[in-house]
């Protein structure tokens, strides 16, 4: 029996689809079957991050509307075997997705996968809603800004009235250098006020960007601070308990020699 | 001439006082009030006298209370100052002690939420930005506040908030209001309240209170304020 976990935010833009598309990533590497479902009906990009867009055939719309199976509708990745895609609608009406629906979506396809990540649309309107109805866990996504915590804290709000595990909360895009001038919300201050548990954190990465425009989730990389990141993530929700990395850039001997010469 | 036998009447230096028996019926009590108003001579441009009633241990509905005042009313001299009894319905003496209560929440109060309480507040948790706490009593946050605290709600300018951590966006107490100012932290163990004087919400440190409201701690406060 598997677990449903959403992916959630509250805010637009903070990393919902990037997050789901590479702890799905990640936990394939884990050797875990796993099943992405987008939600995000009519804006749909977790296909185009993976980079399976060209792959889909049926999507969630024509699961819930009986045109065909839950199978039928699984896209394989390119990259694994053990790793899949549930795609969103991109023409079809909005309100075709019920809660109702994807409980059902949902209870067929633990039987057969361990994971099955749910990547939520911004907002908390009826695509959220959704989203939430089967999960079992649920991961809050946000950034160290102000409008991101804000809206992380009215997702939190609405995530303790649903029946599901209290959420765990991922800060993504972290500027090292700004939090400790000040300029940006550090992780202290973020934990003070959602007070939920912190399960893993993300460094603002010029790579993920790139990775993303290739279509292939960045937790493929070996040993970029993102790709490491997204793996701890997924270890964490594995139940192991793995230190948060050191945001803190190496120091090289050059740097040093450039500070004794007072060029920094 | 009827015989006084339900109605005693005291002088006193604000005016009337009428003790009405309370074991009669209260059909006999108007009867006997009409005709002891009527017996009144008391000349036209004189000042109306100040009426207080004393119902000892007889409760009256609004009906009957109105009854009451309206032949009082009828006769241009007096004033009716007050009706006492001695009693109350067991469901308004409920009502005031709910509205004296403290209710205990423990919980974040995140954005987007809005806690109303009829009574004191007391939160062990946080209020986050864009979150609400509304009490028609005080306020007492064991946490952080970050959002909206508003105390009073029904009028009650005496309310205060209080909190370990004062940081709120807007602070309401009855229909006073403030917001915080744009620049600098909140501070530790403080409290807000309405002077008396500028009728402006002023922050102070929290042990100045048991100075300022040495009231706070007395259930009676609001039922001898009526």
């Amino acid at each position: 029996m598997g677990e449903a976990i959403v992916i959630t935010s509250g805010k637009g833009g903070v990393g919902k689809t990037t997050t789901t598309a590479n702890l799905g990533t990640s936990l394939a590497l884990l050797e875990k079957k796993v099943c992405l479902i987008d939600t995000d009906i009519g804006l749909r990009n977790l296909d185009v991050v993976m980079g399976l867009e060209n792959r889909i055939i049926y999507d969630i719309i024509d699961v819930v509307e009986k045109r065909c199976k839950v199978s039928q509708a699984l896209v394989k990745d390119k990259r694994f075997d053990c790793l899949y895609l549930l795609p969103a609608a991109q023409t079809s009406d909005k309100n075709a997705l019920t809660p109702e629906g994807m409980i059902e979506i949902i209870t067929e396809l633990k039987a057969e996968y361990d994971y099955i990540l749910i990547d939520c649309p911004a907002g908390i309107e009826q695509g959220f809603k959704n989203a939430v109805a089967g999960a079992d866990k649920a991961l809050v996504v946000t950034t160290p800004e102000k409008s991101s915590v804000r809206d992380a804290d009215r997702i939190i709000g609405l995530l303790e009235q649903e029946d599901i595990d209290p959420p765990n909360l991922i800060i993504n895009r972290i500027r090292n250098h700004m939090m400790k001038s000040g300029d940006m919300l550090d992780i202290d201050e973020i934990m003070q006020i959602l007070s939920i548990d912190l399960i893993g954190i993300v460094a603002d990465d010029d790579e993920v960007i790139k990775a993303t425009n290739h279509g292939e989730p960045i937790a493929f990389q070996p040993n970029t601070k993102a790709s490491i990141s997204y793996r701890n993530i997924s270890r964490r929700i594995l139940g192991e308990s793995v230190p948060l990395q050191s945001l803190d850039q190496k120091v090289t001997f050059i740097d040093k020699l450039k500070k004794v010469f007072g060029r920094n | 001439m009827v015989t006084n036998r339900c109605i005693t009447i005291k002088g006193t230096r604000d005016g009337l006082t009428l003790f009405m028996d309370d074991t009669c019926a209260f059909n006999d009590l108007l009867k006997e009030l009409e005709s002891v108003l009527s017996m009144n001579y008391i000349a036209e441009n004189e000042q109306p006298i100040r009426i207080r009633v004393e119902l000892g241990n007889r409760y009256i509905t609004g009906e009957q209370e109105e009854k009451l005042k309206e032949m009082f009313a009828n006769q241009q001299n007096f004033t009716v100052d007050q009706i006492v009894s001695n009693v109350i319905l067991k469901q308004t003496a409920l009502e005031w002690k709910d509205d004296t209560a403290i209710k205990l929440h423990n919980k974040i109060i995140r954005s987007g939420q809005e806690l109303n309480i009829v009574g004191d507040l007391l939160l062990i948790g946080d209020v986050n930005p864009g979150g609400k706490v509304v009490a028609t009593g005080n306020i007492y946050i064991l946490g952080h506040l970050r959002g909206i605290a508003h105390a009073g709600s029904d009028g009650n300018k005496s309310s205060i908030i209080a909190a370990s951590y004062m940081s709120p966006t807007q602070l309401r107490i009855a229909n006073v209001m403030s917001r915080s100012p744009d620049e600098g932290d909140g501070g530790m163990m403080e409290c807000g309240f309405v002077d008396r004087d500028s009728e402006q919400i002023i922050m102070d440190r929290i042990s100045t209170l048991a100075r300022t409201r040495s009231d706070l701690s007395v259930f009676e406060r609001r039922i001898m304020n009526g």
